[in-house]
Parts: structure tokens; C-alpha cells; sequence
């Protein structure tokens, strides 16, 4: 069964990271409510697909909302009108037939857009690899359950650590900032005892790492907050901050 | 002439793996650095492989199609992951998960193999935790277990429902530590489309630049393929939607044997299909079978609302059929029981393409807050896609394909027919059998990827001699022009079909002959329809842009083409596989009361095909043999 709506889409086109790009008008029909919006845009694409045409291209995969590939800002919000989700798991059913949606990519300068809706966040990675790990070699490790944690403690970890690392606040930022991801792996570590060896050094290591990439100062705005679809908390950006300047008593200082 | 020795190593079982680690040969710490190994993926196993190969002093480089590692597939598993600990001491032994594993498999894979995974499977929990992955605890701050399907023992570990994320974040974070310390070379956005043999040595691959379109070459001593399962053969799976076969059918190609492609997992709890502009199907963990009971209307065509429904007016098929296991029965026998009743018009809801998972005994008797605790999230994301309430009316679900068995054939340490080619994780075919088990997916991945391959490949390396290869050798260009040669074919058609139309066309033919039951006459009508659809595919398929750029219909096209080719072989599998076993259920061979009849005698192998060329396929066989347990009809009532 197809369905019955009707859309008005204004999606950002760019050929690559050095063309000028702009919002290009379609139109779709036919859409049904109980599917998603990447659904929907599947069947643009489809339909530029058969007309020859270059389909518009935008990043997925799980289509469940925990790889964090899918990204947009539709009608200005990153992951759509719905707070706590992803796109891919935004459904046509909170639109309205003859509805005109405006989407576009991730904006932030540590983000270039690499072909229309598609963003490079490498810099996710650089930030990750600089120290949002505990440094473990395989094997040697002691038994599960003789590092006892308790339900408080892994709970507060889970939370943070179910960061998604899609960049929706980055996004959501107007600075740009990418303070709610670093946090949300630093807090994860400072919570669990596996993590406190390499605790002050970690914190450091991330957020110089963080401010090479580009991305902007945290002026407490809380954007990112609202629009995290995995409700990450701005609790963790405190807590980065306390660690940050702790490290910064204690002087363990990482090699500038 | 290929002769496949399974290489397990002789001795008592609880030995092999022991006395197999100790008659390997070392690589010498200091020539370490020397090997090159290439290994594409990134999930589980991909990313655990990486990166203890590069702890271990190898110069590896990594290749994934992902913008960033932490993207693989894997990232999605929800439940959990099994482990023989024993800590909730009731009954868990590494004998018993064995046993399980190799029962629930239906007795189609190697002993040796199945015992080492359950050996291993300690290790994988203290390593996660070690890095730091919050799995659920008790109040005391010990470790928390559930259970999962086909066992009788809570061996599960898990972490919320966001288990394989937590794990997979674990393996990337120990991935992205060897990267920042400049020991592992990463390259995203690349897509192996050839492996390079040279010599019958697998010696590298080319790769897509999926940004720039060029065709780049990767030389090494060995390669790993991590790239996960080809459920998207169905079209609509529980896949993540770039999932694909590609890496593993360029080196099927290339001389790999694949081994029981037919043995496919139809998984009981997904969410049902909304209509035709779906793209893909949504999996509900299967831990929901701990609490929700499974039922549809006694009477067809019943099409009153659930709750209208008295108790004596329901079918609790799981309960009813498999009294011990209940709503816990294995995968393939909770699909096949769903489906039944769905084809004896018993469905639930307007589609009556599914079946009830009800939670009110469960709520009434455990409270609400206790099943928030446990399924909180994942009634969250039910009302999410379906705007029902889970609290208040039962959920609806319906069988999925979403786990193959099947993939290239491996020996004991993991290594292809081809010397130097290994498969890793889901993409080989591996430790489950017939039908893997829930939660035993994320262990072998990581067993493969942590404890496995770190000791096999060097006793390859430490006992082959190499000659020296680098990219600028001829069967690099050989292999690169081929590519190339396909991509131009894919852009220059410029037919009436998209490649999704064609690709859902294909989903519908697996999906109703060589899906969840099959039958000769379906299997050979299937092969031919397939056949023709390929040709049409290669006639008629309309791949617009250029392949100098990004171009994401051209990637989707060259995985269909593969598909298309591995469609029929698992047609052709299933139609000489002829006896009923696990995911594989041939109408023919059952039961008077529908049980799957196996046929040990004539079918204790592993099929492995080779391959001749498009559409043709020669046989090998590797006969199973179990010394220590005994094939019983597999019986869960
Ligand atoms: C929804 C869902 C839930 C699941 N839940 C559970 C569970 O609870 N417990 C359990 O045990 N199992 C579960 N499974 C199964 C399990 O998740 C998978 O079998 C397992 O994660 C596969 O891991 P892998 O490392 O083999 O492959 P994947 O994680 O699929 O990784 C494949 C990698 O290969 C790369 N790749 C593929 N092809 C190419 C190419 N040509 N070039 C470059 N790179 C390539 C991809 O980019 C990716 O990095 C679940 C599966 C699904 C679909
Ligand atoms: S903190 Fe939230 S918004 Fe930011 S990357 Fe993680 S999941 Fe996405
Ligand atoms: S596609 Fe994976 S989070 Fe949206």
C-alpha cells in the first residue's frame, strides 16, 4: 500500500566539499505515514534513479538509531522535530500531507560536507584515538568479577557511554562545540574504576584534540542536550570541566 | 584439486586448543613488524583482530566502507553475549555451552571448533570489562546474567539493550588507541571490491575510494576478512541497510569455498512489515521471550482486538508445542511456529502476518517497574514505529532474516582454502551449524577476533616463505582493471530498473522459495528465476552519476550483482541439502507432526562450493564426525 501524502522537499545539493551548494526543490507523492523519513527519501531517490539522475546523497545504515550514520537538520533541527531520536527513526505519520520540509547538512567547520547531506566527521575519530580509550592490551586481564562496580556506578556509565557519536550537537551548537561528545566518553571512564588510572591524562588528551579539530568553545547553552537523541546530559560537561582542571592541579600533564 | 582438511588438532577435546597453541610456531617479537596484515571491518570481530594483531607488534593495516569503525553492523545487537561463567552457579559448564552450541547448531558443525569457542568465551567477558564496558550488574557490583533462547542456563551477558554497541565501542576503543599510536594504518570509506592471489597466496586487495572513486591497491602477507553476514540477500532483513556480500564473493571468486550458504537464520522477533516503501526490518531482542508469551486466536480468522480475545480462545503455540522450553524455544523452531499459524489464518492484526508478544502475565506478576528495568527501551522504540502501546496492547511481531550461518569456508585456525586468506566473524562459516544460538554471534566474533587469530596467523607467517609483493606487481593491475571494467559496465547499461527494484524482486523470490520452508519444485523454480533476473540486472539496471565521484547507487548495484549470484547458489545448496535441519526446512523431510527430519546419515557434512563461473558450482564435501557428542534428534519439548 502507498500512502497518501504529499511533500514539498528544499534539500541542501552539493557536488562536493569545494562546489557551492544550494537548496534544490522535489516534490514527492504517495507517501505513507507509518514510513520513515530515510524511507521517504529513499523513494526520491528511486525516482532520480530512474529518471537517470543523480540520486541525493545522505548517510544510513542501522535505519534503528545506534550507529549513528544518519545525520540532517530538518526544518532546522538536527534528527528532525522529535527529540530523543535519530532520523532514520522519525516516521512520516509527524508531518502533514502538503507539507514543505527543508533539509539540510550538518554545519560546523569541523564537519566539511563531502557531497550533499554527507559530512565528514573524521574528527570524532582523531578525538576518540587521542585518548578515549583505557589502554589494554588483549589478554592478562583479571577475572570479570573481580573489579566490582556498583549498579550506580554502571548505570551512570551506560548513559553516558551510549553516545551514539552521530554529531547532532555539534550540530545543535552555535559554537560548534563538540564538549557534550568528549564528555560523555570521559565521564564513562571517570565513573568505573577501570578508568582511573589514566583519568587526568585522558581528559587532557581528548580536549587538546578536541580544540586542533576546530570545533568551538562551550558557552553553556545546553543545544546539544536538547537535541542528543541519546539523551546524553550536560552533567557530563561539568563533570569534564572538574576533571580538566583537576588534572590541571595535580599537573599530570599530557606532552604539549 | 581442492582437498579440505579441517586441520583440528588431535587429542582429548578439552586439549586441542591448548596443545594447538603450543605446537604453533612464534614469529620472532622483533620480525613482528615486518608481516603486513590487512584486515577489512570493523565490527566485532573486524575491530578485536586489528587491533590485538597490533598489539602484538604486526603492521596491519584496516579497511572499512564506514565513515568511522564504530558503524559496523555489530554496533546493532541488542541482547547480549554468552559466556560459560557460571557465576549465577546453576549448572553452566564449558561442556554444557558447548553441548548447547552444538546441539543448537542441529550437529553441522566441527566439535573442535564449537568446544574452543565455548573455551574461550571467559576470556571475552574479562577483556570487555577490562576495557571498560558497562555490562548490567547486581546490587553487590558482581556481574548480572540473563537468559537467552535454546539454553536452560542464564549465561548472558549484557548491557541494557544496547549490548553489541557497549562492545562494539570496546573493540573500536582498543582499534583507535593502536591508530593514535600510529600503529595501525586506517583507511574509511573504502569498499574491497578484489582480492589479489599471487602465487594461490592471498597477498591483498583493491578497494573503492568511496569519496574519489579510485581504484587503490592494498599489498600485505595476509588478509582478514571481517565483513559480516549477506541477510540483505532478502532484501528486507534485520541488516543494517549497507550490508552485503561483496568482500567475501570477490574471493569466492578468487578460489574461497563457500560453505552451507543455505543456512540462513529466520529470526521469531522483528517487528512486522508496515507495507511496500519499507526498507528494512526491525529486530525486537529476543530477551523479550523471557517475559512475553507468544499466542494468536484459537479460531482463523479471528479478527477481534487482542484484549477481546478470551484466555480460553488463544493459542500459546511456544508454550503448547514445546512444554520444557516454552516461549524460549531456538530461533528457528519459534519462526517456523509463527509462520503455521500465520499460513492456518491465525495471524494477529489486520496483516494477520504476525503473531502476539504479551506482557500482561508478566507485568501482573513482576510489577511494572521491573519490566521498565528490563525492556524499558525496547518498548520505547516499538510505539516508536508502530504508535501502539506495548503496556497497554500486546506487541506484534513476525519472523525476519537476520543472522546466515553460511559463509566462506575456514579450517581450524581460520584460514580459507586460500593460503593467507582468513574469515573472521559472521562472513565465515563458522561455529553455529545449522542455526546459531541468541547471544553466540557477538562471542564468536570476538573470539575470532581476540583469542583466535592473534596465535593462527603466525604460525602462517613464521612457516611460509614470501616473495616480496608490493602494489606496483601486474596481478594488482589485473585485478583493478577487472573492477574498473565492472564499474563501467554498471554505469554504461542505462536500462529501465533501479537497482532497488530489482534488488526487492530478488528479496521476493528468497524470501518465498528459499526462505524460512522450502521444497524441490520451489528451489528450482527459484534458481531459474533468479538466472533470469540476473540477466535482466546486466540488460536492464539504470546506475546514474559517474564513477570518478561519490556515488552511492553505483555502490548499492555492484553489491546487488553479487547477491544475485549468491542467490542462486543458496537456492542450489538448499535443493542438495536434502533433509531438514536448523534454518534449513525442507518440506519433504519432516515429521508427521512437522518436526524437521534430519538425515545424518547421508548429509553429516559441510557443503563447500567451489567456484566454476557464474552460475556454476562444484561440490566438495567435508564430512563432520562426532567423537564426544553423539547427533540426537534435536528435541525442545
Ligand atoms: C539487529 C541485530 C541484533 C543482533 N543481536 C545480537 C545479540 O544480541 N547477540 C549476538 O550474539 N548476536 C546478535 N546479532 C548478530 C551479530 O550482531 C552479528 O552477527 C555480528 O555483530 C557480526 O559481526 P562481524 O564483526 O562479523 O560483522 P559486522 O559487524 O557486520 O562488520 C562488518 C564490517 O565489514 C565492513 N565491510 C563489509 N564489506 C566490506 C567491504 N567490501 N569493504 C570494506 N569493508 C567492508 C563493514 O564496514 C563493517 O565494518 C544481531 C544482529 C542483528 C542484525
Ligand atoms: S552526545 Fe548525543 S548528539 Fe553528541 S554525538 Fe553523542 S549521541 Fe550524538
Ligand atoms: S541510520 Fe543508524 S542511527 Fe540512523
Amino acid at each position: 500500500m502507498s500512502g497518501n501524502m504529499n511533500l514539498t522537499l528544499k534539500i541542501w545539493r552539493q557536488a562536493n566539499a569545494n562546489a557551492v551548494g544550494g537548496f534544490v526543490t522535489f516534490n514527492v507523492k504517495n507517501i505513507s505515514p507509518d514510513s520513515s523519513f530515510l524511507e521517504m527519501l529513499d523513494i526520491l531517490n528511486e525516482e532520480l534513479e530512474a529518471k537517470g539522475e543523480d540520486p541525493v546523497a545522505f548517510e544510513h545504515d542501522c535505519r534503528e538509531g545506534i550507529c549513528g550514520a544518519c545525520s540532517l537538520v530538518i526544518n532546522g533541527r538536527p534528527h528532525g522535530p522529535l527529540a530523543r531520536i535519530t532520523t532514520c527513526q522519525l516516521h512520516m505519520r509527524h508531518f502533514k500531507d502538503g507539507d514543505t520540509i527543508w533539509i539540510e547538512p550538518w554545519r560546523a567547520k569541523a564537519f566539511p560536507i563531502i557531497k550533499d547531506l554527507i559530512v565528514d566527521r573524521t574528527s570524532f575519530e582523531k578525538i576518540i584515538q587521542a585518548g578515549g580509550f583505557i589502554s589494554v592490551d588483549t589478554g592478562g586481564v583479571p577475572d570479570a568479577n573481580a573489579i566490582l562496580i556498583s549498579k550506580d556506578a554502571i548505570e551512570k556509565a551506560t548513559d553516558a557511554a551510549a553516545c551514539i557519536g552521530c554529531g547532532a550537537c555539534v550540530a545543535a551548537c552555535k559554537n560548534a562545540s563538540a564538549m557534550l561528545f568528549v564528555s560523555a566518553k570521559v565521564s564513562q571512564f571517570a565513573v568505573l574504576p577501570q578508568g582511573q588510572p589514566e583519568r587526568y591524562q585522558r581528559v587532557q588528551a581528548m580536549v587538546k584534540k578536541m580544540d586542533e579539530m576546530g570545533f568551538g568553545s562551550c558557552t553553556n547553552t545546553y543545544a546539544c542536550e536538547a537535541e542528543c537523541p541519546k539523551g546524553i546530559s550536560v552533567r557530563n560537561i561539568a563533570q569534564l570541566n572538574r576533571d580538566y582542571f583537576n588534572a590541571k592541579l595535580k599537573s599530570e600533564n599530557v606532552e604539549a | 584439486m581442492i582437498k579440505l582438511d579441517s586441520k583440528i588438532p588431535k587429542g582429548p577435546i578439552e586439549d586441542k586448543w591448548t596443545s594447538h597453541k603450543f605446537n604453533m610456531k612464534l614469529v620472532n617479537p622483533a620480525n613482528k613488524r615486518k608481516y603486513d596484515i590487512i584486515v577489512v571491518g570493523t565490527g566485532l570481530a573486524g575491530a578485536s583482530a586489528a587491533a590485538s594483531l597490533s598489539e602484538l607488534g604486526y603492521n596491519v593495516t584496516v579497511l572499512t566502507y564506514h565513515d568511522s569503525p564504530r558503524r559496523a553492523h555489530s554496533i546493532a545487537a541488542q541482547g547480549g553475549i554468552n559466556a560459560a561463567k557460571n557465576y549465577p552457579n546453576d549448572g553452566d559448564s564449558i561442556r554444557r555451552l558447548f553441548y548447547d552450541t552444538l546441539k543448537g547448531g542441529d550437529y553441522r558443525a566441527r566439535e573442535g571448533n564449537v568446544y574452543r569457542l565455548a573455551e574461550v568465551s571467559n576470556s571475552i567477558i574479562d577483556q570487555c570489562v577490562a576495557q571498560g564496558v558497562p555490562f548490567a550488574r547486581e546490587y553487590g557490583g558482581h556481574l548480572d546474567n540473563r537468559s537467552f533462547g535454546g539454553a536452560l542456563v542464564s549465561r548472558t551477558f549484557y548491557s541494557r539493550s544496547i549490548t553489541g554497541q557497549q562492545l562494539l565501542l570496546g573493540a573500536y576503543s582498543a582499534l583507535s588507541r593502536q591508530v593514535g599510536l600510529g600503529k595501525i594504518k586506517m583507511f574509511t570509506r573504502r569498499e574491497m571490491l578484489g582480492l589479489t592471489v599471487i602465487d594461490g597466496q592471498a597477498r591483498g586487495v583493491v578497494a573503492r575510494n568511496l569519496v574519489t572513486g579510485e581504484i587503490e591497491s592494498y599489498a600485505a602477507h595476509a588478509v582478514c576478512l571481517a565483513t559480516g553476514g549477506y541477510s540483505r540477500v532478502f532484501f528486507l532483513s534485520t541488516n543494517a541497510m549497507n550490508c552485503n556480500t561483496t568482500a567475501i564473493w570477490r574471493a569466492h571468486r578468487k578460489g574461497a569455498l563457500f560453505a552451507n550458504p543455505c543456512f540462513t537464520q529466520i529470526h521469531p522477533t522483528c517487528l512486522p512489515l508496515h507495507g511496500e516503501q519499507q526498507s528494512k526490518l526491525t529486530l525486537m531482542s529476543e530477551s523479550l521471550r523471557n517475559d512475553g508469551r507468544v499466542w494468536v486466536p484459537l479460531k482463523p480468522g479471528d479478527k477481534r482486538k487482542p484484549g477481546d480475545i478470551p484466555e480460553a480462545e488463544r493459542d500459546y503455540i511456544l508454550e503448547r508445542k514445546y512444554p520444557t522450553y516454552g516461549n524460549l524455544a531456538p530461533r528457528d523452531i519459534s519462526s517456523r511456529a509463527a509462520k503455521e499459524a500465520c499460513d492456518a489464518g491465525k495471524g494477529a492484526g489486520d496483516t494477520g502476518q504476525a503473531v502476539y508478544l504479551d506482557f500482561a502475565d508478566a507485568i501482573k506478576r513482576l510489577g511494572k517497574k521491573v519490566i521498565a528495568e528490563r525492556y524499558g527501551n525496547l518498548f520505547e522504540m516499538y510505539e516508536l514505529i508502530t504508535a501502539e502501546n506495548p503496556w497497554e496492547v500486546p506487541m506484534r511481531i513476525y519472523p525476519a532474516p537476520h543472522y546466515t550461518m553460511g559463509g566462506l569456508w575456514v579450517d581450524y585456525n581460520l584460514m580459507s582454502n586460500v593460503p593467507g586468506l582468513y574469515v573472521l566473524g559472521e562472513a565465515n562459516y563458522s561455529d553455529h551449524g545449522a542455526n546459531r544460538l541468541g547471544a553466540s554471534a557477538l562471542m564468536q566474533g570476538l573470539a575470532d577476533g581476540y583469542f583466535v587469530i592473534p596465535y593462527t596467523i603466525g604460525d602462517y607467517l613464521a612457516g611460509t616463505k614470501f616473495q616480496t609483493v608490493k602494489t606496483d606487481h601486474p596481478e594488482f593491475q589485473k585485478e583493478k582493471d577487472a573492477v574498473a571494467e565492472m564499474t563501467k559496465k554498471l554505469l554504461s547499461i542505462k536500462g529501465k530498473r533501479t537497482t532497488d527494484d530489482i534488488h526487492r524482486q530478488l528479496g521476493r523470490i528468497m524470501w518465498n522459495k528459499v526462505g524460512m520452508a522450502r521444497n524441490e519444485q520451489g528451489l528450482k523454480e527459484a534458481i531459474q528465476e533468479i538466472r533470469d533476473l540476473r540477466e535482466e540486472f546486466w540488460k536492464n539496471v539504470n546506475v546514474p552519476g559517474s564513477a570518478e565521484d561519490l556515488n552511492q547507487a553505483l555502490e548499492r548495484a555492484g553489491r546487488v550483482a553479487d547477491f544475485l549470484e549468491l542467490g542462486e547458489l543458496m537456492a542450489v545448496d538448499a535443493l542438495d541439502r536434502k533433509e531438514s535441519c536448523g534454518g534449513h526446512f525442507r518440506e519433504e523431510f519432516q515429521y508427521e507432526d512437522g518436526e524437521a527430519k534430519r538425515d545424518d546419515e547421508n548429509y553429516t557434512y559441510v557443503a563447500a562450493w567451489e567456484f566454476a563461473e557464474s552460475g556454476n558450482w562444484n561440490l566438495h564435501k567435508e564430512h563432520l564426525e562426532f567423537e564426544y557428542l553423539k547427533p540426537t534428534v534435536r528435541s525442545y519439548k
